[in-house]
């Protein structure tokens, strides 16, 4: 069907940190807005304001509740997901037209809409669920890392990275080049344990998952143990007069 | 502070059943508070000098900060809660040092530069000043002669003197009890008081609609503003269509709440990007031309004309005293911050800046705030503080004690007797704990289980929860059980729960959640809606499965046998005591809809689209 390049010149990805992430869906809402307004077509909403509204979203936030092995509270963890933009992509080689491809020059993985025929094959064949047919175009939508954003001069410059980075109030997405090792997002994700999702199924996806830490791990503690052992007969300093003021009360 | 902390009833093994962490783990908790304060602290190399002409060589820092926001302020014990975290943090030494809890201007400022509170109204004329402000002892209370309140929300009364916010939530109640008046008109904006906004819906609408002897309208003429259909429209006799954020000027000002950080004073407007297509104004632009038409002196020129044309022309030519206006930024030829002249292509430069403006606090002004003589010249350069001035923690809050003395008898100005007793308790100038008030007014035996709400981070700042993207991530709102109570109950997600309070009691649907406090079930706020509000279809989600816990909380508590109720407040700053909720919960079999389910209301607006396809560009 369609061939994927052997390799990219980059490779352009997503750091996400599932450790600040608090779930506030600004990132879901600001990719909504930015693939709504530019590029290709716009994102629709079914059934807006009745019993049962869908829409298309290139980017969504899952929440799922964690409660470790080694005991301390149960944990929220915030899981945002989009297009991970993989090496090897399987909803690249499944696409029949040649619209879905990936670049060479930095790994986006895109949808030629003028090409795409809405068969839904490559939303199948995506394991991670990141393709989302729109119900209004027909057309497969998908994150584009805001190729539209990136590379556009007419923004300022702290503006060239996808809209869920720029808006992300708690920092917990990031943007950069795998290829390079001494990009911020290698060194972030080498820093902090970053991780691939469902490596098994053999796609190996750019964007990483920086994992949360673990929490509530502090040990209770008997702080009193050391002051119950026997003590100098004569205190000084600020427990001499604590002494003092105990026994006048 | 020795004598009062070191007490027994404070000790970790006396506190640790009630607040649910085991002492030992307390102790870990505050030494390790005290480990990084002191031990893991930290040096900036900057000189600094302090408001007594001081120098230091370097500033230290001390890694450790906390911060206590809407959910210790929504108990009756909150206000002495949040002053105890504030003096944790004080003795730590962690506030306003590198690392520690952090001031964003225009704070700090000491409390006796705010205004007091003004109620001198005189017919024809304005209010003698602002409306509220900050009272610094008994001789500062809004009493009328007699004694009696003199705002229909008893702000600033022996009941909760220091309620520096007012008390939206006890307005509509007192109006209705014409108690300590009777008003004839109640005009709000941008309120839901029928619904999530009010404790009490139900009883609420019912006040709303309620009839004396005569037939007359209890509370005679109801005027509202607001973007959306909202529940309150339906009650007001007179709608006024706000426009929507994006079809008017707003101005996110110094003068309130701005946008500032702990390095960088700073605000921002809002602009109108496109053209209303309905007959609607900005309610600001229309209590322009109100104060224009009612002749108050801060509206009208000197031939009696309106003064500003629009918000917009108020938030570039309104100076709150000279040189200082609403936006702080491109002042003058624009070029001034802070203080300067009117600027009036001050609208365009904030535009051309993105919308906000950001002054950074200079290097080596930026920590020790309250007492760093750069920062305190600084801000007067930039119209925060008229002079240099340091302000000092107060550990022992002297106006506090002013009441409580008033309470034993001292002074001219009394409190009634039956709140002697609580303030000489609550007013202590000390932090103190005491139970929350529901506590001691119902049976907590019988309502074992806390009770509480959160706004979805996702709907923060919007008032428009109907929106068609919005309502795709928070579309109901299920009642979030712990897994202990979802056991002990026999639930499973999707079922349903009978949730009762003292007060009234709701049928919702039930999530399990593992992370979460045993004892503690919450959900969504503002979720829930009313059918026939905010233009959604009757079978929305929001109004079948959405519901509202506000129908479980009164803003009186029940009586206890002194002939008297009591407030659902807190006893010092009046806060509506929302998070003190006790309820007890049982599986209930599935009704058709949440309940209680109200009368469907008749829209006065049409229902939004069915689909919604964008078009991109011109």
């Amino acid at each position: 069907m369609t061939t994927l390049p052997t390799q990219t010149n980059r490779k352009l990805g997503l750091v996400i940190d599932l450790d600040t992430c608090v779930g506030c869906h600004a990132c879901v809402i600001s990719c909504k807005g930015w693939n709504t307004e530019n590029y290709g077509a716009p994102l629709s909403d079914q059934d807006a304001y009745g019993g049962n509204p869908s829409g298309t979203f290139l980017n969504r936030v899952h929440s799922y509740e964690m409660q470790p092995e080694q005991g301390g509270a149960a944990q929220l963890v915030h899981f945002p997901k989009s297009c991970l933009h993989c090496e090897d992509a399987p909803c690249v080689t499944v696409c029949p037209t040649g619209a879905s491809y990936k670049r060479v020059e930095d790994g986006i993985v895109l949808v030629n809409e003028s090409d795409c025929i809405g068969c839904g094959l490559c939303a199948w064949a995506c394991p991670y669920g990141a393709r989302e047919l729109d119900a209004a175009a027909g057309i497969m939508k998908k994150c584009t890392l805001c190729v539209d954003r990136i590379y556009n001069e007419n923004l300022p410059e702290e503006d060239r990275e996808p809209a869920c980075v720029r808006t992300c109030p708690a920092g917990a997405r990031h943007f950069g080049d795998f290829a390079d090792p001494d990009s911020h997002v290698s060194q972030l994700s080498a820093a902090r344990g970053g991780m691939d999702l469902m490596p098994e199924q053999g796609t190996k996806p750019v964007n990483k998952y920086l994992p949360p830490r673990p929490k509530d791990t502090m040990e209770e503690i008997d702080i009193l143990a050391p002051f119950l052992e026997p003590v100098a007969k004569e205190t000084t300093g600020f427990m001499a007069w604590l002494d003092k003021t105990l026994e006048k009360i | 502070m020795i004598e009062r902390y070191l007490d027994p009833q404070y000790a970790p093994e006396a506190v640790a059943k009630d607040v649910g962490i085991p002492a030992g783990k307390i102790r870990a908790i505050a030494n390790e508070l005290a480990r990084v304060a002191f031990d893991e602290a930290i040096e900036l190399d900057q000189e600094w000098t302090d408001f007594r002409g001081e120098t230091h060589t370097k500033m230290t820092g001390r890694p450790v900060s906390f911060h206590a926001m809407r959910g210790i302020s929504a108990h009756s014990n909150g206000f002495q809660t949040c002053r105890a975290l504030h003096i944790l943090q004080i003795i730590l030494g962690s506030v306003e040092a590198p690392g520690g809890f952090r001031f964003k201007p225009p704070y700090p400022k000491p409390a006796t530069i705010h205004p007091k509170p003004h109620c001198k109204t005189t017919p024809g004329a304005p209010l003698d000043g602002p409306h509220l402000g900050f009272v610094h002892g008994p001789e500062d209370l809004c009493l009328k002669d007699d004694g009696s309140p003199a705002r229909i929300d008893k702000a600033f009364t022996w009941e909760n003197p220091m309620s520096a916010h007012g008390l939206m939530h006890m307005v509509i109640s007192n109006a209705h009890a014409g108690d300590p008046y009777k008003i004839d008109t109640l005009f709000m904006y941008m309120a839901n008081m029928s619904w999530n906004s009010s404790m009490n819906t139900r009883g609420v609408i019912d006040m709303l609609t309620d009839q004396d002897e005569n037939g007359e309208y209890v509370i005679p003429r109801i005027i509202y503003s607001d973007a959306y259909s909202s529940e309150m429209v339906a009650y007001a006799d007179l709608i006024l269509p706000d426009a929507t954020y994006l079809e008017r000027h707003d101005c996110i000002s110094l003068l309130d709440r701005p946008i500032c950080e702990a390095d960088g004073l700073a605000d921002a407007i809002r602009w109108p990007v496109i053209e209303p297509d309905r007959d609607v104004r900005g309610f600001q632009s229309v209590l322009c031309e109100l104060g224009a038409k009612l002749d108050l002196p801060g509206f009208v020129n000197e031939d009696g004309s309106q003064k500003y044309a629009d918000y917009g022309d108020y938030i570039v030519s309104h100076e709150r005293k000279p040189g200082i206006g609403p936006l702080a930024g491109f002042r003058g030829d624009g070029s001034d911050a802070g203080r300067g002249a009117p600027n009036p292509k001050q609208l365009e430069r904030y535009i051309e800046n993105g919308g906000f403006f950001v002054e950074h606090v200079p290097e080596g002004a930026n920590y020790y705030k309250p007492w760093n003589s750069a920062y305190q010249d600084w801000a007067v350069k930039m119209g925060i503080i008229d002079s240099p001035q340091p302000y000092l923690f107060q550990l022992y809050v002297e106006p506090m004690r002013k009441f409580q003395r008033a309470a034993e008898g001292h002074g001219d100005r009394q409190p009634p007797e039956h709140l002697r007793d609580r303030i000489k308790e609550t007013l202590d100038p000390l932090p103190v704990w005491y139970a929350p008030a529901e506590d001691s007014h119902i049976d907590p035996t019988e309502y074992p289980i806390h009770a509480l709400t959160q706004r979805p981070m996702a709907m923060y700042h919007s008032w428009g929860t109907q929106n068609a993207w919005l309502r795709q991530i928070h579309g109901m709102n299920p009642l979030y059980v712990p897994s202990n109570l979802m056991q002990e109950h026999n639930l499973v997600d999707g079922e349903w729960a009978k949730v009762s309070s003292v007060h009234g009691s709701i049928t919702v649907p039930v999530m399990e959640m593992a992370a979460l406090n045993e004892n503690t079930v919450w959900t969504w706020n503002a979720i829930g809606k009313r059918k026939g509000a905010w233009a959604l279809d009757e079978k929305a989600p929001e109004a079948t499965k959405g519901f509202l816990l506000n129908h479980l909380i009164h803003e009186l508590l029940p009586p206890k046998g002194d002939g008297l109720r009591w407030a659902n407040s807190d006893p010092i700053t009046g806060q509506a005591a929302w998070f003190d909720l006790r309820v007890k919960i049982e599986k209930a079999p599935p009704p058709s809809e949440s309940q209680p389910a109200l009368p469907t209301l008749n829209s006065p607006v049409q229902q939004g689209p069915k689909n919604l396809e964008w078009k991109v560009g011109k």
